[in-house]
Protein backbone atom coordinates (compact mmCIF):
# COMPACT_ATOMS: atom_id res chain seq x y z
CA UNK A 1 0.00 0.00 0.00
CA UNK A 2 2.63 2.43 1.37
CA UNK A 3 4.79 1.45 -2.16
CA UNK A 4 1.88 2.14 -4.22
CA UNK A 5 1.42 5.53 -2.66
CA UNK A 6 5.27 6.33 -3.26
CA UNK A 7 5.14 5.48 -6.47
CA UNK A 8 2.20 7.48 -7.29
CA UNK A 9 3.32 10.39 -5.99
CA UNK A 10 6.68 10.60 -7.54
CA UNK A 11 5.50 10.02 -10.68
CA UNK A 12 2.73 12.62 -10.37
CA UNK A 13 5.18 15.07 -8.68
CA UNK A 14 7.79 14.42 -11.40
CA UNK A 15 5.16 14.63 -14.03
CA UNK A 16 3.59 17.82 -12.73
CA UNK A 17 7.65 19.08 -12.28
CA UNK A 18 8.69 18.41 -15.82
CA UNK A 19 5.23 20.54 -17.27
CA UNK A 20 6.02 23.04 -14.39
CA UNK A 21 9.69 23.69 -15.16
CA UNK A 22 8.68 24.06 -19.53
CA UNK A 23 6.15 26.60 -18.46
CA UNK A 24 8.60 28.71 -16.25
CA UNK A 25 11.44 28.41 -18.55
CA UNK A 26 9.98 28.57 -21.99
CA UNK A 27 6.53 29.84 -21.73
CA UNK A 28 6.78 32.59 -19.21
CA UNK A 29 8.69 36.11 -19.87
CA UNK A 30 11.77 36.89 -17.98
CA UNK A 31 11.01 39.02 -14.69
CA UNK A 32 11.49 42.86 -15.82
CA UNK A 33 13.69 44.13 -13.31
CA UNK A 34 15.83 41.16 -12.73
CA UNK A 35 15.97 38.86 -16.05
CA UNK A 36 16.32 35.25 -15.52
CA UNK A 37 17.60 34.70 -12.31
CA UNK A 38 14.13 36.09 -10.91
CA UNK A 39 12.62 32.64 -11.64
CA UNK A 40 14.48 31.44 -8.60
CA UNK A 41 11.48 32.47 -7.26
CA UNK A 42 9.72 29.49 -8.28
CA UNK A 43 12.18 26.91 -6.68
CA UNK A 44 13.33 29.25 -3.49
CA UNK A 45 9.54 30.40 -2.03
CA UNK A 46 8.19 27.06 -2.65
CA UNK A 47 10.73 25.16 -1.13
CA UNK A 48 10.74 26.98 2.38
CA UNK A 49 6.82 26.99 2.45
CA UNK A 50 7.46 23.11 2.12
CA UNK A 51 10.60 22.77 4.97
CA UNK A 52 7.96 24.31 6.93
CA UNK A 53 5.13 22.11 6.53
CA UNK A 54 7.41 19.23 7.32
CA UNK A 55 9.30 20.80 10.27
CA UNK A 56 5.37 21.35 11.50
CA UNK A 57 4.66 17.44 11.17
CA UNK A 58 7.67 16.59 12.65
CA UNK A 59 7.06 18.93 16.00
CA UNK A 60 3.12 17.57 15.78
CA UNK A 61 4.47 13.78 16.00
CA UNK A 62 7.10 14.49 18.20
CA UNK A 63 4.35 16.18 20.41
CA UNK A 64 1.93 13.15 19.91
CA UNK A 65 5.18 10.33 20.59
CA UNK A 66 5.64 11.87 24.16
CA UNK A 67 1.80 11.74 24.72
CA UNK A 68 0.81 8.10 23.04
CA UNK A 69 4.61 6.30 23.02
CA UNK A 70 3.71 4.95 19.65
CA UNK A 71 7.14 4.70 17.49
CA UNK A 72 5.23 5.29 14.56
CA UNK A 73 5.33 9.03 15.51
CA UNK A 74 9.15 9.18 16.20
CA UNK A 75 9.28 7.79 12.63
CA UNK A 76 7.42 10.08 11.09
CA UNK A 77 9.01 12.99 12.76
CA UNK A 78 12.55 11.92 11.78
CA UNK A 79 11.44 11.33 8.39
CA UNK A 80 9.53 14.80 7.93
CA UNK A 81 13.16 16.22 9.69
CA UNK A 82 15.68 15.27 7.55
CA UNK A 83 13.31 15.81 4.53
CA UNK A 84 12.96 19.54 5.64
CA UNK A 85 16.27 19.48 6.25
CA UNK A 86 16.89 18.90 2.30
CA UNK A 87 14.40 21.58 1.26
CA UNK A 88 16.06 24.23 4.01
CA UNK A 89 19.50 23.68 2.38
CA UNK A 90 17.64 23.90 -1.34
CA UNK A 91 16.09 27.29 -0.12
CA UNK A 92 19.50 28.84 1.15
CA UNK A 93 21.71 27.97 -1.48
CA UNK A 94 19.14 29.03 -4.54
CA UNK A 95 18.95 32.25 -1.77
CA UNK A 96 22.17 32.42 -2.30
CA UNK A 97 22.72 31.76 -5.43
CA UNK A 98 19.98 34.81 -5.94
CA UNK A 99 21.29 37.33 -3.62
CA UNK A 100 25.49 36.37 -5.38
CA UNK A 101 24.02 38.11 -8.75
CA UNK A 102 21.13 40.38 -7.67
CA UNK A 103 22.95 41.97 -4.48
CA UNK A 104 26.64 41.00 -5.54
CA UNK A 105 27.46 39.04 -2.01
CA UNK A 106 26.59 34.83 -1.60
CA UNK A 107 25.13 35.98 2.28
CA UNK A 108 24.23 38.66 4.64
CA UNK A 109 22.81 38.94 8.33
CA UNK A 110 19.78 39.39 7.38
CA UNK A 111 16.17 38.67 9.33
CA UNK A 112 15.08 36.45 6.89
CA UNK A 113 18.47 34.61 6.07
CA UNK A 114 19.47 34.17 9.93
CA UNK A 115 16.31 32.97 11.20
CA UNK A 116 16.63 30.08 7.91
CA UNK A 117 19.71 29.43 9.18
CA UNK A 118 18.96 29.17 12.60
CA UNK A 119 16.41 26.83 11.83
CA UNK A 120 18.52 24.42 10.07
CA UNK A 121 21.21 24.45 12.19
CA UNK A 122 18.52 23.55 15.21
CA UNK A 123 16.80 20.83 13.42
CA UNK A 124 20.82 19.47 12.41
CA UNK A 125 22.05 19.07 16.13
CA UNK A 126 18.30 17.10 16.07
CA UNK A 127 19.80 14.54 13.06
CA UNK A 128 23.22 14.46 14.46
CA UNK A 129 22.43 13.65 18.34
CA UNK A 130 19.75 10.38 16.87
CA UNK A 131 22.86 8.10 16.62
CA UNK A 132 24.68 8.84 19.08
CA UNK A 133 21.65 7.27 21.19
CA UNK A 134 21.82 3.35 21.16
CA UNK A 135 18.50 2.92 22.93
CA UNK A 136 15.53 3.35 21.00
CA UNK A 137 12.81 4.27 23.35
CA UNK A 138 15.50 6.92 24.91
CA UNK A 139 16.30 7.87 21.36
CA UNK A 140 12.70 8.91 20.14
CA UNK A 141 12.24 10.89 23.39
CA UNK A 142 15.20 12.99 23.70
CA UNK A 143 14.76 13.55 19.67
CA UNK A 144 11.29 14.51 20.55
CA UNK A 145 12.19 16.62 23.10
CA UNK A 146 14.60 18.42 21.12
CA UNK A 147 11.98 19.20 18.70
CA UNK A 148 9.76 21.07 20.52
CA UNK A 149 12.88 22.56 22.42
CA UNK A 150 13.61 23.80 18.86
CA UNK A 151 10.20 24.97 17.88
CA UNK A 152 9.91 27.02 20.97
CA UNK A 153 12.96 28.78 19.86
CA UNK A 154 12.31 30.09 16.56
CA UNK A 155 9.46 32.52 17.00
CA UNK A 156 11.98 34.00 19.53
CA UNK A 157 14.78 33.74 17.26
CA UNK A 158 12.78 35.65 14.83
CA UNK A 159 11.80 38.17 17.20
CA UNK A 160 15.64 39.19 18.11
CA UNK A 161 16.76 39.37 14.47
CA UNK A 162 13.87 41.76 13.83
CA UNK A 163 15.66 43.55 16.63
CA UNK A 164 19.27 43.26 15.58
CA UNK A 165 18.21 44.31 12.28
CA UNK A 166 15.46 46.12 11.16
CA UNK A 167 16.82 46.45 7.92
CA UNK A 168 16.28 44.32 5.68
CA UNK A 169 17.46 43.21 2.21
CA UNK A 170 15.04 40.36 1.61
CA UNK A 171 12.37 41.28 -0.72
CA UNK A 172 9.39 41.69 0.65
CA UNK A 173 7.62 38.13 0.99
CA UNK A 174 5.24 38.41 -2.20
CA UNK A 175 2.66 35.56 -0.32
CA UNK A 176 1.68 37.97 2.00
CA UNK A 177 1.69 41.32 0.41
CA UNK A 178 -0.21 39.59 -2.79
CA UNK A 179 1.81 41.29 -5.02
CA UNK A 180 2.78 38.61 -7.72
CA UNK A 181 1.87 38.99 -11.08
CA UNK A 182 -1.21 36.87 -12.19
CA UNK A 183 0.78 35.17 -14.60
CA UNK A 184 3.46 33.85 -11.95
CA UNK A 185 0.33 32.68 -9.71
CA UNK A 186 -0.22 29.34 -11.28
CA UNK A 187 3.56 28.50 -11.44
CA UNK A 188 4.24 29.24 -7.98
CA UNK A 189 1.17 27.16 -6.60
CA UNK A 190 2.20 24.25 -8.71
CA UNK A 191 5.79 24.90 -7.81
CA UNK A 192 4.79 24.01 -4.48
CA UNK A 193 2.39 21.82 -5.29
CA UNK A 194 5.09 19.49 -6.81
CA UNK A 195 7.65 20.30 -3.89
CA UNK A 196 4.73 18.68 -1.36
CA UNK A 197 3.94 15.69 -3.58
CA UNK A 198 7.95 15.05 -3.98
CA UNK A 199 8.39 15.65 -0.17
CA UNK A 200 5.53 13.59 0.54
CA UNK A 201 6.95 10.73 -1.09
CA UNK A 202 10.64 11.00 0.23
CA UNK A 203 9.28 11.06 3.64
CA UNK A 204 7.26 7.63 2.86
CA UNK A 205 10.50 6.20 1.42
CA UNK A 206 12.06 7.39 4.58
CA UNK A 207 10.02 6.30 6.66
CA UNK A 208 10.20 2.76 5.09
CA UNK A 209 13.76 2.68 5.61
CA UNK A 210 13.02 3.75 9.56
CA UNK A 211 10.56 0.81 10.12
CA UNK A 212 13.29 -1.72 8.51
CA UNK A 213 15.47 -0.13 10.83
CA UNK A 214 13.44 -0.69 13.85
CA UNK A 215 12.92 -4.24 12.64
CA UNK A 216 15.96 -5.05 12.27
CA UNK A 217 16.80 -3.57 15.54
CA UNK A 218 14.40 -5.67 17.64
CA UNK A 219 15.35 -8.79 15.73
CA UNK A 220 18.98 -8.52 17.23
CA UNK A 221 17.96 -8.11 20.25
CA UNK A 222 16.12 -10.97 20.36
CA UNK A 223 18.93 -12.65 18.77
CA UNK A 224 20.98 -10.94 22.07
CA UNK A 225 18.71 -12.39 24.47
CA UNK A 226 18.53 -16.08 23.01
CA UNK B 1 4.81 22.18 46.07
CA UNK B 2 6.46 23.51 48.65
CA UNK B 3 7.78 20.29 49.71
CA UNK B 4 9.06 19.87 46.09
CA UNK B 5 10.94 23.49 46.19
CA UNK B 6 12.50 22.47 49.44
CA UNK B 7 14.06 19.41 47.46
CA UNK B 8 15.58 21.63 45.04
CA UNK B 9 16.79 23.94 47.29
CA UNK B 10 18.43 20.68 48.91
CA UNK B 11 19.66 18.66 45.45
CA UNK B 12 21.28 22.86 44.60
CA UNK B 13 23.01 22.92 48.10
CA UNK B 14 24.31 18.87 47.63
CA UNK B 15 25.92 20.23 43.96
CA UNK B 16 27.28 23.07 45.59
CA UNK B 17 28.64 21.71 48.28
CA UNK B 18 29.88 19.25 46.06
CA UNK B 19 31.83 21.70 44.28
CA UNK B 20 33.49 23.57 46.55
CA UNK B 21 35.13 20.42 48.14
CA UNK B 22 36.47 19.45 44.63
CA UNK B 23 36.53 23.01 42.61
CA UNK B 24 36.47 21.09 39.64
CA UNK B 25 33.69 22.89 36.85
CA UNK B 26 35.12 25.98 39.22
CA UNK B 27 38.18 26.24 38.62
CA UNK B 28 38.18 24.68 34.79
CA UNK B 29 35.55 27.23 33.82
CA UNK B 30 37.54 30.15 35.39
CA UNK B 31 40.58 29.24 33.81
CA UNK B 32 39.01 28.78 30.72
CA UNK B 33 37.18 32.41 31.00
CA UNK B 34 40.82 33.66 31.34
CA UNK B 35 42.38 32.01 28.38
CA UNK B 36 39.44 33.33 26.15
CA UNK B 37 39.54 36.84 27.63
CA UNK B 38 43.30 36.79 26.11
CA UNK B 39 42.82 34.98 23.00
CA UNK B 40 40.46 38.07 22.28
CA UNK B 41 43.08 40.48 22.72
CA UNK B 42 44.88 38.75 20.02
CA UNK B 43 42.12 38.51 17.54
CA UNK B 44 41.25 42.10 17.88
CA UNK B 45 43.26 45.16 17.21
CA UNK B 46 40.91 47.78 17.43
CA UNK B 47 40.85 51.26 19.08
CA UNK B 48 38.61 51.97 22.19
CA UNK B 49 35.31 53.31 20.68
CA UNK B 50 35.25 50.32 18.65
CA UNK B 51 35.95 47.96 21.77
CA UNK B 52 33.00 49.56 23.39
CA UNK B 53 30.62 48.82 20.23
CA UNK B 54 31.73 44.82 20.82
CA UNK B 55 31.73 44.96 24.78
CA UNK B 56 28.43 43.36 25.15
CA UNK B 57 29.13 40.63 22.67
CA UNK B 58 32.59 39.50 23.53
CA UNK B 59 31.57 39.75 27.10
CA UNK B 60 28.45 36.88 26.32
CA UNK B 61 30.57 34.94 24.32
CA UNK B 62 32.91 34.27 27.63
CA UNK B 63 29.94 33.88 29.61
CA UNK B 64 28.84 31.21 27.12
CA UNK B 65 31.84 29.08 26.60
CA UNK B 66 32.68 29.16 30.25
CA UNK B 67 28.94 28.28 30.88
CA UNK B 68 29.19 24.91 28.85
CA UNK B 69 31.67 23.72 31.19
CA UNK B 70 29.48 24.40 34.03
CA UNK B 71 26.63 22.86 32.76
CA UNK B 72 27.92 20.22 31.30
CA UNK B 73 28.84 18.71 34.73
CA UNK B 74 25.42 18.73 36.03
CA UNK B 75 23.96 15.55 35.41
CA UNK B 76 27.58 14.12 34.43
CA UNK B 77 28.72 14.57 37.99
CA UNK B 78 25.59 11.48 38.76
CA UNK B 79 26.55 9.25 36.22
CA UNK B 80 29.47 7.13 38.63
CA UNK B 81 28.33 4.98 41.22
CA UNK B 82 24.65 4.90 39.48
CA UNK B 83 23.60 8.63 41.30
CA UNK B 84 21.54 9.79 38.93
CA UNK B 85 19.29 6.56 39.20
CA UNK B 86 19.17 7.10 42.98
CA UNK B 87 17.96 10.45 42.62
CA UNK B 88 15.29 9.95 39.50
CA UNK B 89 13.78 6.67 42.32
CA UNK B 90 14.14 8.85 45.03
CA UNK B 91 10.29 10.57 46.19
CA UNK B 92 11.26 13.88 45.43
CA UNK B 93 9.28 14.59 42.01
CA UNK B 94 11.83 15.13 38.89
CA UNK B 95 11.26 19.03 38.14
CA UNK B 96 12.93 19.39 41.73
CA UNK B 97 15.86 17.43 41.05
CA UNK B 98 15.67 19.45 37.87
CA UNK B 99 15.09 23.00 39.39
CA UNK B 100 17.83 22.11 41.99
CA UNK B 101 20.62 21.31 39.13
CA UNK B 102 19.99 24.82 37.69
CA UNK B 103 19.72 26.43 40.74
CA UNK B 104 23.27 25.07 41.67
CA UNK B 105 24.76 26.03 38.42
CA UNK B 106 23.17 29.12 37.83
CA UNK B 107 25.21 30.10 40.97
CA UNK B 108 28.14 28.82 39.76
CA UNK B 109 28.24 30.09 36.61
CA UNK B 110 27.69 33.75 38.13
CA UNK B 111 30.79 33.34 40.32
CA UNK B 112 32.57 32.63 36.96
CA UNK B 113 30.92 35.93 35.46
CA UNK B 114 31.73 38.16 38.40
CA UNK B 115 35.18 36.90 38.19
CA UNK B 116 35.75 37.60 34.51
CA UNK B 117 33.70 40.59 34.35
CA UNK B 118 36.56 42.94 36.35
CA UNK B 119 39.21 40.87 34.35
CA UNK B 120 37.28 41.75 31.04
CA UNK B 121 37.32 45.32 31.61
CA UNK B 122 41.17 45.29 33.40
CA UNK B 123 42.59 44.01 29.99
CA UNK B 124 40.53 45.92 27.69
CA UNK B 125 41.25 49.00 29.83
CA UNK B 126 37.11 49.20 29.88
CA UNK B 127 34.90 51.85 32.32
CA UNK B 128 31.98 48.95 33.54
CA UNK B 129 32.24 49.82 37.37
CA UNK B 130 28.97 52.65 36.61
CA UNK B 131 26.53 50.13 34.82
CA UNK B 132 27.71 47.12 37.28
CA UNK B 133 24.16 46.82 39.31
CA UNK B 134 21.85 47.26 35.80
CA UNK B 135 24.82 44.95 34.56
CA UNK B 136 24.44 42.67 37.55
CA UNK B 137 20.55 42.56 36.61
CA UNK B 138 21.32 40.94 32.71
CA UNK B 139 23.41 38.87 34.41
CA UNK B 140 21.05 37.71 36.24
CA UNK B 141 18.33 36.77 33.89
CA UNK B 142 20.35 36.29 30.99
CA UNK B 143 22.56 33.36 33.06
CA UNK B 144 19.38 31.76 33.85
CA UNK B 145 17.99 31.32 30.48
CA UNK B 146 21.84 29.83 29.77
CA UNK B 147 21.99 27.20 32.97
CA UNK B 148 18.28 26.52 32.75
CA UNK B 149 18.24 25.01 28.60
CA UNK B 150 22.07 24.01 29.60
CA UNK B 151 21.01 21.91 32.43
CA UNK B 152 18.26 20.05 30.27
CA UNK B 153 20.22 19.50 27.49
CA UNK B 154 22.98 18.30 30.07
CA UNK B 155 19.97 15.99 30.79
CA UNK B 156 18.93 15.22 27.24
CA UNK B 157 22.74 13.89 26.39
CA UNK B 158 23.68 12.42 30.16
CA UNK B 159 23.05 9.20 28.00
CA UNK B 160 24.05 10.04 24.80
CA UNK B 161 27.56 9.04 23.25
CA UNK B 162 30.44 12.08 22.79
CA UNK B 163 27.99 13.89 25.20
CA UNK B 164 30.61 16.27 25.53
CA UNK B 165 30.39 16.81 22.20
CA UNK B 166 26.73 17.09 21.77
CA UNK B 167 25.87 19.31 24.19
CA UNK B 168 27.31 22.65 22.46
CA UNK B 169 26.09 22.05 19.35
CA UNK B 170 22.76 21.46 20.58
CA UNK B 171 23.02 24.30 22.84
CA UNK B 172 24.38 27.14 20.99
CA UNK B 173 21.84 27.36 18.45
CA UNK B 174 19.04 27.61 20.83
CA UNK B 175 20.95 30.21 22.80
CA UNK B 176 20.80 32.98 19.88
CA UNK B 177 17.81 34.84 21.00
CA UNK B 178 18.87 35.22 24.56
CA UNK B 179 22.27 36.24 23.76
CA UNK B 180 21.45 38.79 20.94
CA UNK B 181 19.16 40.76 23.32
CA UNK B 182 21.73 40.09 26.11
CA UNK B 183 24.46 41.22 24.31
CA UNK B 184 22.74 44.16 23.04
CA UNK B 185 21.68 45.56 26.45
CA UNK B 186 25.26 44.55 27.87
CA UNK B 187 26.68 47.46 25.09
CA UNK B 188 24.70 49.61 25.62
CA UNK B 189 24.91 49.35 29.42
CA UNK B 190 28.77 49.30 29.31
CA UNK B 191 28.86 52.36 26.65
CA UNK B 192 26.82 53.82 28.78
CA UNK B 193 24.19 55.19 26.00
CA UNK B 194 21.28 56.72 26.95
CA UNK B 195 18.92 54.58 24.42
CA UNK B 196 15.70 52.26 25.53
CA UNK B 197 16.92 49.03 25.33
CA UNK B 198 13.15 47.45 27.07
CA UNK B 199 12.86 45.46 23.78
CA UNK B 200 15.98 43.55 23.85
CA UNK B 201 15.47 43.10 27.85
CA UNK B 202 11.96 41.79 26.89
CA UNK B 203 13.43 39.36 25.01
CA UNK B 204 15.73 37.66 27.45
CA UNK B 205 12.57 37.96 30.14
CA UNK B 206 10.20 35.91 27.69
CA UNK B 207 12.85 33.07 26.62
CA UNK B 208 13.40 32.41 30.52
CA UNK B 209 9.52 32.47 31.00
CA UNK B 210 9.17 30.14 27.78
CA UNK B 211 12.25 27.60 28.21
CA UNK B 212 11.95 27.39 32.29
CA UNK B 213 8.29 26.38 31.81
CA UNK B 214 9.10 24.18 29.13
CA UNK B 215 11.94 22.53 30.61
CA UNK B 216 10.14 21.57 34.21
CA UNK B 217 7.32 20.74 32.09
CA UNK B 218 9.16 18.30 30.04
CA UNK B 219 11.91 17.26 32.39
CA UNK B 220 9.70 14.14 33.28
CA UNK B 221 9.97 12.92 30.05
CA UNK B 222 13.73 13.28 30.27
CA UNK B 223 14.73 12.06 33.31
CA UNK B 224 11.92 9.24 33.53
CA UNK B 225 10.84 8.58 29.62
Amino acid sequence: MRDKAVYILGILGTILMVWNLHNIFVVLPNEAAQGAIGKMLFIHVPAAITAYAFYGVAVYCSVAFLITKNFQYDSVAVSSVEVAQVFTLVNLVTGSIWGHIIWGIWWTWDLRLTSQFMCFMLYLGYLLMRPAIAEATQRAVMSAILAIFAAADIPLVVMAIRLHNVRTQHPAPVLETGGVDPTWQLPLLMGFIVLMLIASALVLVRLRQETVHREIDSLRRELHAI
Amino acid sequence: MKQGLLAALFIARKDLRTEFRTKEALNASISFALVVLMLFSFAFDLGRDEFYDISGGLLWLVFTFAGALIVNRSFIREVPNDCLDVLIASPMPAWSLFLGKVIASFVLLLIVELVSLPVFGLFNNLQWIHAFWPLFGVMILATWGITVTGVAFSAVTVNVRLRELMLPVLHYPLLIPLLVGAMQVSTVLIKGDPTDVFQELRIVIVFDLIFTSLALYLIEFILVG
